[in-house]
């Protein structure tokens, strides 16, 4: 029995320099390997998720929705329901008020829910059952009976191609069609060229908490628990939409178990659960099922992208193509931006790309661990691989060879980038330098092996941010922040970082998070929170320390404080402190209006094995190195790392939502038809390490993001792992046993 | 408007008739329901359980199972709801000693049984069970959801001796799902806790 998964192996080597050599991790403040804060809370069952609140008086509500993908509602006969044992109320179309206009995003569709009798996409809402007991309302829902004349939907097969509208398109992340130098010259001349479309399909998040929220009304304001990604884009998006101040809605989110960007922005139930509590004067409760998260809060789109790549004879790429496609709704332009990885990864003298949606009767997509790069690093990575086999060259050689140190789209320099020496460290720990380059030469009995590798990047993303801390007499200090604490760690990070700034033990800092009648926050989206809300709680300290000197008059130390607060009879000293973007926008991507760009990067390396009889394929090992900016907590920074290759390995090998392209309908909608990876498909050593660095430019205290990076690479280093193993290239996810069947 | 009030000034004016009701705060969690029925449900099934070593009787319906009893009526909201048709894990629990999945298991039938949640694992002074421990130890879990039906379903495992190696551990560790994916660290947890709970 191996111990390489064990906690204490794994932390030996998993911050190294930028030769590989091991560092020493700290005891306490930013680096060290604490556990979670709120571990006991989660391992006891006492930590409480959005849904679970009871006030008295709660009625549960249950969403009937449309079953077909196109057509318009001819009748909603709510009858029988009504007259079903605890229905207090059903709510259709006829019963919504007058609603303001959404801001998209925030709200994740502009076309309001139960706004209009047509009907664009399968599980649009229709009615809303509101019953004593969740039984009562469920056993309601099944008794309304609607008529609906059907049309035919468009799906993504069938539908036509368009160039989405960037103007007032809030999912607009950069230029549609970049473009640079001379790729038809760089195509002509060229020693070596491939081309290839690769295609992801749809897939949903399946966070393991369905999506809940339960909706009060005291006086003129709305309180919400809710399961969110983003409180304060709930509270934005509904003080639209109610025609309200944002003050007056108060959101609450205690723990969110799980999101991967479902949680992110603002779906129906969260719009009609607050309707439904105001008509009937009490606290609702709307928790989706599992089935209803399938057509209530977003997937990720399937993507196409065509690639064409040339190089000379030493491997240099002369031009570069990468045009994609993605799904979008009838309502909404989403944009899978799949070739924004290609902007950035490599030095191209020539490129050209596209950037187009097919619109078709589906919800509106949204953002996906990890969006963008995830889909589309699998088509540039997979290419690169052909490429590397038609020269004829290593492939980990052939990225080397075409490394930037500065953005080939913008020309700004990288804020901080280590991705030599994460490929460096990575081929090292696989065992790079004894693979086999020429497919099918290596095998175990029956099992083909290969070896795969894939660069990995990030777009970084960054939120202003505010926060406060505080202290009282006691020596002990608390963090209050609008943020959402959702498995990634925040709660103890951010104690970690006042603890650094005040050599103090992180033990003694509690953080308080989960409303939105606390600082502003940054959105849990996007990688964000660390170098957002990180960066203010960090300031914030500072403003702490410095009115504590003015207090004493003098240059203080912590320990001296709770003297200085008792001598002075005082009870608690807070100061507030924020996280700003050049140009004082709330967002920016790549860096925005700053001088650098900003990406976070990673080498994945896979060792894959494919029985040669039956074509299963089973991961044996993956490696991956980061280059991620400073690292607050190598425990959790670890695991997020190791879930986001699992999220890799998913998109590779299992995850898919098919449509009936008949029908416009998913063919599962729950955890029984749809596969997600399990214990037994996971080899024990996952290795993964982050090369040391400290980024001056991104944030104040040194780091970029790491959640997203994690997914990135890793479908590509898989399916070139089975490349190197059996000589089949797959280049349509996932990959299915009579793909690689002899 | 069948009730008279306009629409939009429901949700623009001032509206304290309509925002009366529910008075209890929001935070209040789930503490309100204990041992009592629906308000206006028709239970017609009485069950009683022993429910993490306590004596508990419940009137209910039949159609209730034992997870929505678990959260909705006896304020037990450890116990997770994932999927609701027993293909993720996220409720599991012991009856009589054994792991089951709530959601796929009609309340009526624990008439007379033991059941324990993970609200029942620690100690009565609060000391953690050993796979509590060894699941904060290895980092098992991140957003937590699942963790409940992971530890209980750990205990589980290592009581029917299926602890023995990594790949025994992950083959009987599967029917919990971890969408956070924390696959590796619940096999560390779990050999962790083996070691001590055999040892």
């Amino acid at each position: 029995m191996t111990d390489m998964h064990k906690i204490e192996t794994a932390l030996t080597g998993i911050i190294v320099a930028d030769d590989g050599a091991p560092l020493a991790l700290p005891e306490n403040g930013i680096g060290s390997p604490q556990r979670r804060m709120d571990g006991p809370d989660k391992v006891t069952g006492q930590a409480t998720y959005a849904g679970e609140d009871m006030p008295n008086g709660t009625l549960h509500a249950v969403l009937v929705t449309s079953p077909v993908a196109k057509g318009r509602i001819a009748a909603v006969d709510t009858g029988q329901a009504r007259a079903a044992p605890g229905v207090v109320r059903v709510l259709t179309p006829a019963d919504m008020p007058t609603l303001g206009s959404p801001s998209v995003p925030p709200t994740a569709q502009s076309k309001l829910p139960m706004s209009s009798l047509d009907i664009d996409y399968e599980g649009q809402p229709i009615a809303i059952v509101l019953a004593e007991t969740l039984e009562q309302a469920e056993a309601g829902a099944g008794l309304v009976r609607i008529g609906i004349e059907r049309a035919k939907p468009a799906v993504f097969d069938t539908a036509e191609v368009e160039v989405p509208p960037t103007e007032g398109n809030g999912y607009v992340l950069g230029e549609l069609d970049p473009a640079h130098g001379d790729v038809d010259a760089g195509f002509a001349n060229a020693a070596h060229r491939i081309e290839a479309t690769y295609t992801t399909p749809t897939r949903h998040h399946n966070m393991m908490e369905p999506s809940a929220t339960l909706a009060e009304w005291r006086g003129g304001d709305l309180h919400l628990n809710d399961a969110t990604q983003w409180s304060w884009g709930l509270q934005l998006s509904l003080a639209g939409i109610f025609d309200m101040e944002p003050s007056r809605i108060h959101i609450r989110c205690p723990y969110t178990g799980g999101g991967f960007g479902a949680k992110g922005y603002v779906w129906p139930h969260q719009i009609l659960a607050p309707i439904a509590a105001r008509i009937v004067g009490r606290p609702v409760k709307l928790n989706l099922t599992r089935t209803g998260c399938y057509t209530g809060c977003g997937y990720q789109s399937g993507t196409q992208s065509r690639l064409r790549l040339a190089s000379d004879a030493q491997g240099h790429l002369t031009a570069v193509e990468h045009h994609t496609e993605n799904v979008t709704s009838v309502s909404d332009d989403y944009i899978e931006f799949a070739n924004m990885g290609t902007r950035g990864m490599y030095a191209m003298p020539a490129y050209r790309m596209t950037t187009r949606v097919r619109r078709a009767n589906v919800g509106t997509p949204t953002a996906m661990r990890a969006p963008h790069e995830g889909p589309g690093m699998f088509a540039l990575e997979s290419a690169m691989d052909e490429l590397a086999y038609e020269i004829g060259m290593d492939p980990l050689e052939l990225r080397l060879a075409n490394y930037t140190d500065s953005d080939p789209h913008s020309g700004k320099p990288f804020s901080s980038n280590k991705l030599r020496e994460a490929y460096a460290e990575g081929a090292r720990r696989i065992g790079w330098s004894d693979r086999v380059h020429e497919p099918r030469s290596r095998r175990d009995g029956d099992k083909l092996l290969g070896l795969g590798m894939a660069g990995a990047i990030m777009t970084t993303f960054r939120n202003a941010s505010q926060a406060r801390v505080a202290m009282t007499p006691d020596g002990r200090f608390t963090v209050e922040v609008g943020s959402q604490e959702i498995g990634t760690g925040t709660r103890t990070i951010f104690a970690q970082v006042v603890a650094e700034r005040l050599g103090i033990p992180s033990e003694r800092v509690t953080v308080v998070l989960g409303s939105t009648d606390l600082p502003p926050a940054s959105a849990t989206l996007g990688s964000a929170s660390t170098i957002s809300i990180g960066s203010a709680v960090a300031t914030a300290t500072d403003n702490l320390k410095t009115r504590l000197d003015d207090m004493a008059g003098r240059e203080t130390r912590p320990d001296e404080w709770p003297d200085l607060l008792a001598r002075l009879g005082v009870d608690r000293v807070q100061a507030e402190g924020a996280f700003t973007l050049p140009g004082d926008v709330s967002f920016d991507a790549h860096g925005g209006q700053t001088d650098y760009s900003m990406h976070t990067w990673g080498a994945v390396f896979v060792e894959m094995e494919v029985d040669e009889i039956t074509g299963i394929a089973r991961m044996r090992r993956a490696v991956a190195a980061y280059s991620a900016g400073r690292i607050l907590n190598p425990v959790t920074a670890r695991s997020q790392m190791i879930g986001g290759i699992i999220f890799g390995y998913g998109r590779a090998m299992l995850e898919a939502s098919p449509m009936d392209p008949r029908y416009g309908r998913y063919l599962s909608k729950n955890l029984s038809g749809v596969q997600l990876p399990v214990n037994a498909d996971i080899p024990r050593n996952i290795d993964v390490c982050f090369i040391e660095e400290h980024d001056p430019h991104a944030s104040a205290i040194g780091v970029r993001g790491i959640g997203e990076l994690g997914e990135v690479g890793v479908a590509a280093a898989i399916t070139n792992a089975i490349y190197n193993a059996t000589g089949k290239r797959v280049r349509d996810l996932p990959v299915h046993f009579e793909h690689l069947i002899a | 408007m069948s009730d008279g009030i306009d629409r939009r000034s429901m949700l623009k004016g001032s509206t304290a008739a309509l925002g009366a009701a529910g008075a209890a705060a929001l935070g209040s969690a789930s503490a309100q329901a204990q041992d009592v029925a629906s308000p206006s449900g028709t239970p017609n099934v009485n069950t009683s359980i022993t429910l993490n070593s306590t004596s508990r009787s419940f009137a209910h319906e039949a159609r209730v199972t034992l997870l929505d009893l678990l959260r909705e009526q006896a304020g037990l909201p450890g116990t997770k709801k994932g999927c609701n048709e027993g293909a993720c894990g996220a409720c599991t629990v012991l009856l009589d000693g054994e792991r089951i999945n709530a959601c796929m298991t009609l309340a009526a039938t624990c008439d007379g049984r033991s059941v324990t949640t993970v609200e029942g694992l620690a100690a009565a002074d609060g000391t953690l069970h050993p796979v509590q421990r060894a699941f904060i130890e290895q980092d098992a879990f991140q957003c937590g959801y699942c963790t409940s039906g992971q530890v209980v379903s750990a205990v589980a495992c290592i009581n029917e001796g299926h602890a023995g190696s990594e790949e025994e551990i992950a083959e009987w560790m599967s029917g919990n799902i971890c969408r956070c994916a924390s696959y590796p660290q619940i096999i560390a947890a779990v050999q962790q806790a083996a070691t001590e709970m055999e040892g």
